[in-house]
């Protein structure tokens, strides 16, 4: 048997630790917002990014969206979340990363035709880690119904 | 305690002795020594030699044989402290508290390495040294957590003290543990989500995922002998009055 004292620590340990996790979850949840990094694109079609200020926008570049209009270092690309579209412009350099298909996340604002500048591009990675020809031969197979 | 084994229970009362604890670690860290040079050898040639390089990103992943070892490591290291902590707390064991502060360093060594060699790979990848998403917030914050246990402890003399200090705060800081888990699923984050430790299948190829998990026992070793050395120079420095220190450094000298 545990003497009393022991008992009565190891109850006050517990405690602190549930008090330390509550608080904690209270105060991650009122600051939820503040903590994604990125707005997603149905967030800035649905008017909840905020107007005329830097946020930062993130999405999947849609396959064959991106032209480089002038012939010069600007980019415009399409970024969706399988739901809704936002055309991004970025002028500058571009992560090894950022590919058509791939995740990124853009920092800039919305321009009065609802075109997103971008001041700064991310590649964001995804999670998966694979050589090259198993990539060839998942792509040669005939294309799996999309699960998400 | 009906359900361990009278063996195992007689094992552990032995080992929070400490001049049994001096003794037996001394006799098992040949064999600890051999297994992480054996098992560091394997997944750093399977890791930089026979794993292929990945679709997307070239060589350049192969920095997850450190990085993600390390990340773990941070984690595994920090739960280890304050559950020592926490057992010197209540039971008032030397070896806990020891095990406990001999812990910290380590796990800030590790943590760091894990930022620094995320924000290498994270500046030609992403294109940034850093960002303040979650999951690398939470992580910056589980070095400012190890850095203060390990001052918290260097400013109290009487080292009984100091462990119960560290264990309060490593205890509260326990909360931050699931946060950085969880980080990547809970918040839109730039780092990416989990890839082994998903509930389906790894979403690593089988090439890529043994030299990881070869190193990530490798990094597990590395702690045992790393922290195993730092709890005995720390026991000694405790003990440096009792007659079992005593005995065994004359017994050497004559």
């Amino acid at each position: 048997m545990m003497k009393p004292a022991r008992k009565q620590r190891l109850m006050l340990i517990g405690l602190m630790v549930l008090g330390a996790s509550v608080a904690t979850g209270f105060a991650l949840k009122s600051f939820n917002e503040n903590l994604m990094y990125f707005f997603s694109t149905t967030d800035v079609m649905d008017g909840k990014a905020p107007k005329e200020t830097l946020f930062r926008l993130g999405g999947m570049v849609i396959k064959g969206s991106v032209e480089r209009p002038n012939d010069g270092m600007m980019v415009r690309f399409k970024l969706t979340d399988f739901s809704k579209e936002v055309t991004v412009e970025y002028t500058g350099i571009l992560p090894d990363l950022f590919r058509e298909g791939q995740g990124i996340v853009a920092n800039g604002k919305l321009d009065s035709h609802g075109v997103f500048i971008a001041q700064e591009v991310l590649a964001k990675h995804d999670e998966n880690y694979m050589p090259p020809e198993v990539k060839d031969s998942l792509k040669n197979q005939p294309a799996a119904p999309v699960t998400k | 305690m009906f359900l361990i084994p009278d063996a195992v229970v007689r094992f552990f009362h032995r080992m929070a002795s400490p001049p049994h604890f001096y003794a037996f670690t001394e006799k098992l860290m040949p064999w600890l020594v051999t297994i992480f040079v054996l098992l560091t050898a394997a997944g750093l040639y399977g890791g930089l030699v026979l794993a292929p390089p990945d679709y997307q990103q070239g060589d350049s992943y192969r920095i997850i044989y450190i990085h993600v070892p390390s990340a773990w490591m941070s984690l595994f290291i920090y739960m280890v402290m304050a559950a020592a902590g926490g057992i010197g707390l209540v039971w008032r064991i030397k070896l806990a508290e020891v095990v406990a502060i001999s812990s910290a360093p380590i796990g800030a060594s590790f943590t760091f390495i894990a930022l620094v060699t995320g924000s290498l790979w994270g500046k030609p990848m992403w294109g940034t040294w850093w960002v303040w998403d979650a999951r690398l917030t939470s992580e910056l914050i589980l070095l400012f957590l190890y850095l203060g246990v390990i001052g918290l402890y260097g400013a109290i003399d009487d080292k009984r003290v100091a462990s119960k200090a560290i264990a309060i705060l490593a205890l509260v800081g326990v909360v931050n543990i699931p946060i950085i888990h969880y980080s990547v699923e809970w918040w839109n984050t730039l780092h990416q989500g989990p890839t082994v430790t998903k509930m389906d299948k790894p979403s690593i190829h089988v090439t890529m995922l043994v030299p990881l998990l070869l190193m990530a026992l490798s990094f597990k070793m590395y702690y045992v002998i790393a922290m195993l050395q730092r709890a005995r120079v720390e026991l000694l420095q405790r003990e440096r009055n009792a007659q079992w220190v005593k005995n065994r450094f004359l017994e050497k000298q004559s």
